[in-house]
């Protein structure tokens, strides 16, 4: 079991509040990530549930049990740091095994449990080396290793990958994600990637000055985003405003549109424009367009798609695609 | 990259350095040399540099006079155990000023280290009564007690610059892995700093066996250290030059040993966290 639940969880730092109030339901056995831009609270708030800072007020209840006040340890939760924070001196097995000693496991259990674990995550030529003989990818695996011994309620991940480079994250995540599916156990993800929030997640929560924007399913919020905000954050590259009259046309403040949603033209169409840098990556182009009202947009074309830098282009948003916000960012 | 260094810069330099070195190291070669001497070359003028007789009349002469291993051991129970009494003290107070920092916590670190700046002399008076009315003039546990207080503010500012060093993450896994605050301390924290921790006592072990003010002032006897020891020999008697040499060296060599046997354990606490 691992539901956990915030009821007007607050955090203030002296004055400075940090989190204003937040409700949320976690269910057991989800994938949820918080996604959100720099200081936006989201690691805050996972440390709230972590219990690794106190509460301003509020209340935290794991699988219903108010643990508000609750040392972390009694929490049942695991968690992965983004700087991996293993215990330099220690050897990966002792690393692993260290939260079962402290539980005061006999040793016999807790080389079953490091056996098992290590086994899941292809550690088990390296249990003798010490974090510092070990690459960067092979680091976090143990993380996540010293994680999964305690059979936690649910694992906390703050920016886990961020410390990777490129490649070993995709392959990071997409073994995170199967370990989620393996081991069918709440798991609470901070990231500022929102790639890494829609490819893992079966549960996003935008955060924003440590507010909740929206809560969904990543195609949801791709779909339906509640408002501007996270419209704008969500989707790569990210979604185009336009504002002015072709919105008021339109009975909006401000229209979205995501840029794979326009038809371009060399010749007609709703919206003309200059092409600034052509993009090639090959599967797609990225154009990046000034349309002749100044505002600078980005449009995705075809691979093969034939122009160039200074060449005139019309852009016309696909009906039924265009996002219309009215003049305080909300959808409509 | 490195950078091009002609043969007569580098010549330059290594004679330079050299003459350093010798001239920082002259006054204890000269002790030791002065120690083989006999009282009247001690005293030669032009000075007898290495051709005199040597001689080891005055170790001889030294040890017959005074217990030279009771003021050894001293010297051992008060640096040892003055360091160890702080250590005691100032692990669990760096401890909370590295990780647990309050809005006073560095005004709280200038003002130890300003006791630091004090003149001892101001307090000797007042120190010195006070021993004598609490009977612990004399005593070594009322000296080890003072040389720790004095070295403290030292102690718990290396500790704490040993600390911050630490990512506090590590120590947030900890508990996150059930670790209660002994645990932590025990597991974690202190064999991650065990370099600073050992440098740190090495460096206060010497400050405590080359302490002379107080020790002078507040022993005489029963224990006095090696300082004690050395000064018994600046005498109503007259100077003697040549055991005033031996009695030196006889004090210095423990600690020199103990200074070059850990020297790259010293250097390496001493710039710790200097490059990463």
């Amino acid at each position: 079991m691992g539901s956990i639940t915030l009821k007007q969880v607050r955090k203030a730092f002296g004055e400075v509040e940090v989190i204003p109030g937040v409700d949320l339901q976690i269910n057991d056995g989800e994938f949820v990530v918080f996604v959100g831009p720099s200081g936006c609270g989201k690691s805050t708030l996972l440390r709230l549930i972590a219990g690794l800072e106190d509460v301003t007020s509020g209340q935290i209840l794991i699988d219903g049990q108010d643990v508000t006040h609750a040392a972390p340890a009694k929490r049942k939760l695991a968690m992965v740091f983004q700087s991996y924070a293993l215990y330099p001196h220690m050897s990966v097995r002792k690393n692993i095994a260290f939260p079962l000693k402290m539980a005061g496991m006999d040793a016999a259990e807790q080389d079953r449990r490091v056996g098992h674990a290590a086994g899941i995550l292809n550690l088990t030529d390296y249990l003798e080396r010490r974090p510092g003989q070990l690459s960067g990818g092979q680091r976090q695996r143990v993380a996540i290793g010293r994680a999964i011994v305690r059979e936690p309620s649910a694992f906390l991940f703050d920016e886990p990958l961020s410390n990777l480079d490129a490649a070993l994250r995709v392959n990071m995540r997409v073994e995170i994600s199967e370990l989620h599916k393996k081991l069918a156990t709440t798991m609470v993800y901070v990231t500022h990637d929102q790639v890494e929030a829609m490819t893992m997640a079966d549960k996003i929560v935008v955060l924003r000055a440590g507010r909740v924007e929206q809560v969904g399913s990543p195609l949801e919020l791709y779909r339906n985003p509640a408002n501007r905000f996270v419209a704008g954050f969500i989707g790569s590259p990210n979604m185009n405003f336009l504002e002015g009259e072709v919105a008021s046309r339109m009975g909006a403040h401000a229209i979205g549109v995501r840029p794979g949603h326009f038809r371009m033209s060399t010749s007609d169409g709703l919206l003309p424009g200059t092409v600034g840098v052509a993009e090639h990556l090959g599967s797609d182009t990225f154009l990046h367009v000034d349309l002749d009202g100044g505002t600078h947009v980005i449009a995705r074309a075809e691979g093969e798609f034939p122009v160039h830098h200074g060449d005139r282009i019309w852009l016309t948003p696909q009906e039924g695609r265009i996002y219309r916000f009215n003049d305080k960012g909300l959808s409509l | 990259m490195a950078r091009k260094v002609s043969d007569t810069r580098r010549w330059t330099f290594t004679i330079l350095a050299w003459g350093v070195a010798l001239a920082i190291f002259f006054p204890i070669l000269w002790t030791i040399l002065t120690s083989f001497k006999s009282e009247a070359d001690a005293i030669a003028s032009p000075p007898k540099f290495l051709f005199f007789n040597w001689t080891l009349e005055n170790y001889a002469e030294v040890q017959s006079r005074s217990p030279y291993f009771r003021h050894f051991l001293n010297s051992v129970i008060i640096s040892v155990g003055s360091t160890l009494l702080g250590l005691l003290f100032a692990i669990p107070a760096a401890w909370s000023m590295a990780f647990q920092p309050a809005k006073r916590t560095k005004d709280l670190l200038m003002w130890m280290l300003s006791t630091k700046m004090m003149p001892a002399a101001g307090v000797l008076i007042p120190m010195y009564l006070l021993f004598r009315s609490s009977g612990l003039l004399d005593t070594r546990i009322g000296i080890t007690v003072v040389l720790m207080l004095i070295n403290l503010p030292i102690i718990t500012w290396m500790l704490y610059t040993y600390f911050r060093e630490i990512p506090g993450e590590i120590l947030e896994a900890a508990r996150m892995d059930g670790a209660s605050l002994g645990k932590e301390i025990l597991y974690v924290l202190t064999p991650m700093a065990v370099p600073g921790i050992a440098s740190t006592l090495l460096l206060n072990v010497i400050l405590a066996w080359n302490e002379a003010f107080w020790t002078l002032n507040l022993t005489t006897s029963k224990a006095a250290p090696l300082t004690t020891f050395i000064a018994s020999y600046s005498s109503p008697e007259g100077l003697f030059y040549a055991k005033l040499s031996a009695a030196s060296t006889m004090a210095i060599a423990p600690i020199l040993i103990l200074g070059w046997f850990s020297q790259k354990q010293l250097v390496r606490g001493l710039t710790f966290g200097a490059v990463k």
